[in-house]
């Protein structure tokens, strides 16, 4: 089957995706399909959305050549997509647009949402009020703790951040606990899943609405590199920015996809957050995918110096395409990751996030071994700033 | 059909009462204080266990029983360690049935074959997994079938006349009716919402119905056992273990309360 029709019918990537979700849920999930099946095709809908993109979010984002940077590596031309510059600082915000719009519609009144590094929790409350909807965030405690800025951005947006301290505590767990309040509220409340996870339809919305990326990456490539890049890298946690990037290029054969996990303390020491690379296929959270889990099929603790990568699954569309060999799937541990996040720093300005980091953190290893007529585009997921108390802790400074 | 499942409910029809349907998590606190809780509810009348298989991410479970899965979890138990607790079990007994409830990753962890090989090799009645909806039933169906082993579906509120007519066409043993859109623990229990949804769907199976979510005692059972073959209760014991002190009475007791209800 050609991945343009992916998923099939029963939300399926090959074997992964699907909707392993309890029954209250499935009428739920099916009145979203139907409804995201009829609007995907509105003209009105997609004008909407396309207006949104331009104003509220501020597309298209820049395609832009590291000069300084491609020069210190010494070999692909390196460009990268300012994801960052994004209203709200990320690519999150490009899919909630689309889904507050799919809410309305839905005549949905109550907004709910999962976050990790509380970019999807600030792009989720940002949409949320210009629309005038409750919004609901959960959290874990762990994350509330190493992301406080974004938790005080999303208060003061007026959305409400619940602590969930079950399990980890952290985004596997806030993702349960959105779930047990979508099915105890599922009449009037709308879920925005924040990446290419979680039951059908929620892993094909997420990658359409974030798909505009790497749209605007094949006409900008043509303008800036004159031709299509060689080499996609992006970083991934359920795979959104990766996807979104990705997506748009699955038939361009010639062009590499590159997909960079959380190596947190090192493959080898177990504690990351790397499903693709050290994973086995499992269900989480509606979806068959590769998962980090024990023999007896316990989901284990994750380890990444982002919060946002610190994830034990993976969107299932990713799990297809690496079994089918079309993307790679790489780790950056969480040294390389802070090494990286100063490095693009100080060469070229730009503070990434640490998720982000981790694609630059392969860059790093990537760029060298090309020729210099080739070129890499890297997908800047987002910017740095709500990582600036992690960092200087790291560093042993008190802000 | 398992045989034992089916002769229960008959069995309760004929004594004119309804099935007592208990749920615990295996392992919780201790796989052997769950041997002797599962045999204390025997005592008091329970007619079917239902085990929970402890799992790290139980989506649809509330408070309570997230921490009797953490409790377990923490002592290490397994789905095959919840096995052998139920060959052990049948050593005295063969009249209770027992079902397992859990999550497909747990389950598939084993391999759909060699769980019903084992399952049917300890005396296991019927499984329910929570996120396994008949589209997704694969493999488990197919060798559930080949040993008897019952699986247990899942009706909720939101399921629709049509959707729900699909369903019980592929259950067997018993339909879990979830009678609250929610968790499990839930504390809206609409007693009349209830009666409407599952006389309509009685028009839909020959099943025994069993009605479950927000149960949890006499007076929660009575207003819902009338249209009921069976009733499920499970957060309450589960907060009943989790409280500790005497289990086994305070378990004793609570199942005497529920049994007698439903006479
Ligand atoms: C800036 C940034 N990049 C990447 C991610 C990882 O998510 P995904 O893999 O869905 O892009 C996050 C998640 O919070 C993020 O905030």
């Amino acid at each position: 089957m050609s991945e343009e029709l992916m998923p099939d019918k029963n939300g399926r990537f090959g074997i992964y995706g699907g909707r392993y979700v309890a029954e209250t849920l499935v009428p739920a999930l099916e009145e979203l399909s139907d409804q995201y099946e009829l609007i995907k095709k509105d003209n009105k809908f997609i004008e909407e959305f396309r207006s949104d993109l331009a104003h509220y979010v501020g597309r298209p984002s820049p395609l832009y050549f590291a000069k300084r940077w491609t020069e210190l590596l010494g070999g692909a031309k390196i460009y990268l997509k300012r994801e960052d510059l994004n209203h709200t600082g990320a690519h999150k915000i490009n899919n909630t647009v689309g889904q507050i719009l799919l809410a309305k519609h839905m005549g949905k009144k109550r907004i709910i949402a999962e976050t990790g590094a509380g970019q999807h929790g600030v792009a989720t409350a940002s949409v949320a009020a210009r629309h005038g909807l409750e919004c609901i965030v959960y959290m874990g405690e762990e994350d509330i703790k190493r992301q406080s800025l974004n938790v005080f951005r999303i208060k003061l947006l007026g959305a409400k951040v619940v602590g969930v301290s079950s399990g980890t505590s952290t985004l596997k767990d806030a993702m349960n606990e959105a779930m047990r309040d979508w099915v105890t509220n599922v009449d009037d409340t709308y879920y925005i899943i924040g990446s290419v996870a979680g039951p059908h339809p929620y892993p094909q919305i997420v990658r359409d609405f974030n798909a505009v990326v790497g749209e605007e990456v094949l006409e900008q490539s043509q303008i800036e590199i004159g031709k299509d890049p060689d080499v996609l890298v992006a970083c991934v946690g359920g795979g959104s920015n990766a996807m979104g990037l990705f997506y748009p290029f699955i038939e361009k054969k010639n062009v590499r996809l590159v997909g960079v996990e959380a190596g947190g303390l090192g493959l080898s020491t177990g504690k990351h957050a790397a499903p693709l690379n050290d994973g086995k296929q499992g269900v989480l959270h509606g979806m068959r995918t590769y998962l980090m889990q024990d023999e007896s099929g316990q989901v284990t603790e994750t380890h990444s110096v982002s919060a946002g990568l610190d994830y034990p699954g993976v969107g299932p569309e990713h799990a297809w395409l690496k079994d089918i060999g079309r993307a790679e799937y790489v780790t950056a541990d969480d040294e390389q990751a802070l090494e990286a996040f100063k490095e693009l720093t100080r060469v070229e300005g730009i503070m990434p996030a640490l998720e982000t980091a981790h694609g630059i953190a392969h860059v790093k290893e990537l760029a060298p071994t090309m020729n210099k007529d080739q070129s890499i585009v890297v997908n800047v997921s987002g910017r740095g700033d709500k990582d600036i108390n992690t960092v200087a802790s790291i560093e042993g400074i008190e802000l | 059909m398992s045989s034992r499942i089916k002769e229960i409910f008959s069995r309760v029809k004929t004594e004119n009462r309804k099935a007592l349907i208990n749920y615990i998590v295996s392992g919780d606190p201790n796989i052997e204080t769950t041997l002797d809780i599962m045999n204390a509810m025997v005592e008091e009348g329970v007619d079917i266990i239902e085990l929970g298989v402890p799992f790290s991410d139980p989506m649809a479970e509330g408070v309570s029983i997230q921490k009797g899965h953490e409790r377990a979890l923490e002592n290490g138990t397994s789905l095959r360690d919840t096995f052998k607790l139920v060959e052990k079990f049948r050593e005295t007994n063969i009249e209770t049935a027992i079902v397992f409830m859990g999550y497909m990753n747990t389950f598939e962890s084993l391999g759909a074959q060699e769980f019903m090989i084992e399952a049917d090799k300890v005396g296991l009645d019927g499984i329910l997994i929570v996120d396994m909806p008949p589209e997704e039933s694969s493999d488990f169906t197919k060798y559930a079938e080949e040993r008897s082993i019952d699986i247990i579906r899942l009706i909720a509120p939101t399921t629709s006349s049509a959707r729900s007519k699909i369903i019980c066409s592929q259950a067997s043993g018993y339909i879990y009716y979830i009678s609250v859109k929610g968790i499990t623990g839930a504390g809206n229990l609409d007693a009349e919402d209830v009666k409407i949804n599952v006389k309509e769907l009685k028009q839909h199976t020959n099943l025994p119905i069993a009605i479950g979510f927000g149960i949890k005692d006499s007076a929660s059972a009575s207003s819902v056992k009338e249209v009921a073959d069976g009733i499920v209760v499970g957060s309450v014991f589960v907060d009943l273990i989790g409280e500790g002190g005497d289990i086994l009475k305070k378990v004793k007791d609570k199942t005497k309360e529920l049994s007698e209800a439903l006479s």
